[in-house]
């Protein structure tokens, strides 16, 4: 499972670096979506997958899933949502101002 | 703390208070509250003559930087107080020149003489300083204190084009010196020169050993302005004419000399040394006297003169380091090399600043250097005549001067040099007389033009700028002074054989000195029909013709300097390192985000592809590793879900489709949350997936005027080549970190411990607040920020003052 893990990871991080490299704002924006969707995939499969149960002590199993990289995700995302809403509305004012969302055009002033 | 320490840092004290003494007495030239300050320094260093005459030298140490082995320990030996003599006595006749030559009113005395004493206490501490840290302190003091002299008259764009081209060239010597002390260091385990001295038969072995010398020689010879460093003096001649008879004659550019002869007993004796030293000073010796000729400036033709004369200088530094490497009688001969050159360096300090000072005052009373315009000053200036004929007489090396001396000892050495049988000199040394002997010619001839063109001839008052007569007597007294000792030095040399060049000899030889004994030098005026006078009378006829035929040969110039100018090979260099640099950075700094982005990525795959390499990673990738959990088809198929829409992302054809698209991978990763049994993951990524996805629609909806993107995209090879790599390179990364099992998880310990110390069951919670709160507290915070900062963004509006027009410029 780990192995076709890996491989979707790296698909994952392969879209999500090709969408950060392309000149629209908002391609930039879903890169960062993507790439952090296979962070948190990554930091779930380098754990190990499917060792027991939901780490809920209720449940009565005999083994439990690791729940530390399972707060360390939820912390991620947590973050990750504040920086991308950040981000887009960033970008939206930028267009708003600039009248452009293409970074190939936003290089700044030549005195700055 | 000693008395030598205070000597020293009373020049830097007496920097500090002399604008106040400047703006409480406006009235008073600030120089006469500067002068008494470098006699009273000369009076104490000649009290100091019967310790340093015994032997015994004077020492005091001051902690600096212990740890660091670091300290201002000062030592005054025979070569120490020539210096020190030399430093003050020409400083308090400068200081009393610049009283006359600076006008109180018009010029900015105040900072004149702060420059000028920061430079007398550097210059102290050079030649007084033991430990070698300290001395490349007070050197590239020296070098600052220089700078700001040279720049002086800063509104003139020559000054400040020769300020900095001393400072880059003196400054990039004593990085390599300092870089040549550290090896001295690293070999000794000191930096006291002292503590080395007894060390040198170990050293010479060392493979480091040529290298120390080889920097600590670039710095003394840029300081010394020596070929091919020796570009910066003559453009160091834009500084007011006492700053050039101070420091660009008498003291700074003697600290190269000074270096090169303290350290002599460590380098010296060996044949790169002797040929590092006296070949450059032999070229140098060559070529400034060479270019000194076609000058037409008086102080131009003192810079080379200067320039030639200190690679005089070298070169016998060079030959009397051979001292070393014999004992006995033998070495005689070399000490007399060594005598010449510190008796040349006195002689040279004497003459060299009285015909600055003469330079200064024919362009102060007449207002111009150009010798093309001066002319028959003798009768109008005879004091100042007679000075000049002092000097340039004893420059070119006549009888009854000093310079003669030295001169015919000069022959004497390189005479000897050419009959040495060692250090491969038997086919070389013919070199040392013949181009020592063509050099004295050049010297001879432009010594002739100095005195000849300004004070002889026919007067051309009519291109003078000013009317010219005699100077004021301030002027006239430190000219005369110096010159009082050229002739004085020249009749009587055994003075300054006595008390100056036989201890200064005896701390260049420590190694050759029986204890108590003493160098007993004496130069006598005549010593029969020797080969050196032939030289000498040679020198004046073949001078005499070639000044006679001047303007016949004068044309040579115009030829070969042009190619041969190193001016412009520096002035080529520096715009060329200029406009490399530019190309460089306008090249990779191309201000396009995604440049940058390539940059990084293909750096991260080169490191993370390289480290994987050599670790054995790839190696370490294993499919049926027994320790992956298994497949089943539900899962399969999820996997083959999200990796076609994911690959799908960005081939969408409309923005739309797009967002739908990264909308629906969230959502399968919330179902990857549900397989993978974390029930608390699931739930956050679906409410965030959705609001995500709503963010986007609806900002996607506000920009209606976005230009669509349902043009086909244009494919970019490198960008999927790049973005290919990442992927790769982390899918790599993650299967050789999974195929090997590390350390145990630390999770049973949450798990147990869950319930006991936290209270709860859901142990990703009770992590969350519990175990690990901090973290979610600054995640809140996080949070936070990212709203007020929308907030900010959305409500905050600077007014638009900006330049519009610059602005859609830039755009277009």
């Amino acid at each position: 499972m780990e192995f076709i893990m890996s491989i979707l990871i790296g698909a994952l991080f392969s879209v999500g670096t090709y969408l950060i490299l392309s000149r629209s704002l908002l391609r930039i924006v879903l890169g960062t979506a993507i790439l952090s969707h296979g962070v948190h995939l990554l930091l779930m499969t380098m754990a190990g997958l499917k060792r027991g149960a939901a780490p809920l002590l209720g449940e009565e199993a005999g083994a439990y899933t690791d729940p530390l990289p399972q707060a360390l995700i939820l912390t991620s995302i947590v973050i990750s949502f504040g920086v991308t809403a950040f981000f887009f509305v960033l970008a939206y004012r930028a267009y708003q101002e600039l009248r452009t969302d293409d970074m190939e055009l936003l290089r700044g002033d030549d005195d700055e | 703390m000693s008395f030598m320490h205070l000597a020293v840092a009373a020049p830097f004290a007496y920097a500090a208070i002399v604008p106040l003494l400047h703006r409480s007495f406006p009235r008073v030239h600030t120089g006469w509250f500067v002068l008494p300050l470098p006699v009273a320094l000369f009076a104490y260093w000649l009290s100091r003559f019967a310790v340093v005459r015994s032997g015994v030298g004077e020492e005091a140490r001051l902690s600096w930087i212990p740890s660091l082995g670091i300290d201002l320990s000062f030592h005054l030996d025979g070569l120490s107080l020539l210096f020190v003599l030399l430093i003050t006595g020409i400083g308090g006749l400068v200081t009393l020149y610049s009283i006359f030559y600076l006008s109180k009113t018009k010029e900015r005395i105040g900072r004149f003489y702060v420059y000028l004493l920061l430079f007398m206490g550097a210059m102290l501490g050079v030649v007084l300083s033991d430990n070698l840290i300290a001395l490349y302190a007070f050197w590239e003091l020296t070098s600052l204190s220089s700078f700001l002299l040279i720049a002086f008259w800063h509104q003139r764009e020559r000054s400040r084009y020769g300020a900095l081209k001393s400072m880059m060239i003196t400054v990039l010597g004593g990085f390599a010196m300092l870089a040549g002390f550290v090896l001295l260091y690293i070999m000794t385990g000191t930096y006291s020169v002292r503590e080395m001295i007894p060390q040198v038969g170990a050293l010479a072995s060392q493979p480091l050993f040529f290298w120390a010398m080889a920097l600590v020689l670039v710095g003394a010879f840029a300081k010394s302005a020596q070929f091919p460093f020796h570009i910066w003096l003559p453009d160091a001649m834009e500084a007011p004419t006492p700053v050039s008879a101070y420091l660009h004659s008498a003291t700074m550019v003697k600290a190269g000399l000074y270096l090169v002869a303290r350290l002599t007993p460590l380098f010296g004796g060996t044949s790169e040394w002797f040929w590092l030293v006296s070949a450059f000073g032999l070229a140098t010796l060559f070529w400034g006297s060479f270019q000194a000729v076609k000058q037409t400036d008086l102080k131009a033709i003192l810079a080379f003169s200067t320039i030639s004369q200190l690679g005089l200088i070298m070169c016998l530094l060079g030959l009397g380091s051979a001292a070393l490497a014999f004992e006995g009688n033998v070495s005689d001969v070399y000490v007399l090399a060594m005598t010449a050159a510190v008796f040349h360096l006195v002689n040279h300090a004497t003459f060299k600043g009285a015909l600055f000072m003469v330079a200064g005052i024919v362009d102060h009373e007449t207002g111009t250097r150009d010798i093309r315009k001066l002319g028959g000053l003798a009768a109008i200036m005879p004091i100042t005549f007679t000075f000049a004929v002092v000097g340039a007489g004893s420059m070119a090396g006549l009888p009854p001067f000093n310079g003669f001396l030295s001169k015919e000892m000069f022959f004497t050495g390189v005479l000897n040099a050419s009959r040495m049988n060692f250090f491969s000199m038997e086919a070389w040394g013919a070199l040392f007389p013949i181009v020592a002997w063509t050099a004295s010619v050049f010297t001879f001839v432009y010594s002739a033009v100095f005195v000849f063109k300004t004070f002889l001839g026919k007067a051309k008052p009519e291109q003078l700028p000013t009317k010219p007569h005699e100077a004021p007597l301030g002027l006239l007294l430190p000219p005369a002074a110096l010159v009082s000792l050229v002739v004085a030095f020249g009749l009587f040399p055994d003075i300054a054989s006595y008390y100056l060049i036989e201890p200064a000899l005896a701390s260049i030889y420590p190694s050759l000195l029986a204890p108590g004994d003493d160098f007993h030098v004496h130069i006598s005026f005549w010593h029969g029909w020797t080969a050196e006078l032939f030289m000498t009378i040679g020198v004046v006829a073949v001078g005499s013709l070639l000044f006679w035929q001047l303007r016949r040969w004068l044309g040579v110039y115009g030829r070969l300097p042009r190619q041969w100018s190193l001016n412009a090979l520096y002035d080529g260099a520096l715009e060329g390192l200029e406009r490399g640099s530019a190309r460089l950075t306008n090249a990779y700094m191309t201000g396009s985000v995604r440049h940058y982005l390539l940059y990084i990525f293909t750096f991260l795959i080169a490191v993370v592809g390289y480290a994987l390499y050599r670790t054995g990673a790839f190696g370490a990738i294993d499919p049926g590793y027994p320790g992956y959990a298994p497949i089943c088809i539900y899962e399969a198929m999820l996997v083959t879900a999200t990796l076609l829409a994911t690959l799908s992302v960005p081939f969408a054809r409309s923005r739309m489709t797009m967002i739908i698209l990264v909308g629906a991978v969230g959502y399968m990763v919330v179902l990857f949350f549900v397989l993978f049994r974390a029930p608390d993951l699931a739930l956050t990524q679906m409410i965030i997936e959705t609001v995500s996805v709503a963010l986007f629609l609806l900002c996607f909806y506000h920009l209606p005027k976005l230009r669509k993107e349902t043009t086909s995209r244009r494919f970019k090879l490198t960008n999927a080549v790049v973005s290919v790599g990442v992927g790769a390179i982390v899918a790599i990364a993650a299967l050789a970190a999974s195929g090997t099992n590390g350390f145990e998880s630390i999770a049973d310990y949450y798990l147990e411990e869950s319930y006991h110390l936290g209270g709860g069951k859901n142990v990703v919670n009770v992590i969350l607040v519990d175990f690990r709160g901090f973290d979610t507290l600054l995640e809140i915070m996080v949070l936070g920020i990212a709203s007020l900062g929308i907030y900010a963004m959305i409500k905050l509006r600077a007014p638009r003052q900006v330049d519009r027009k610059g602005d859609s410029s830039n755009e277009s």
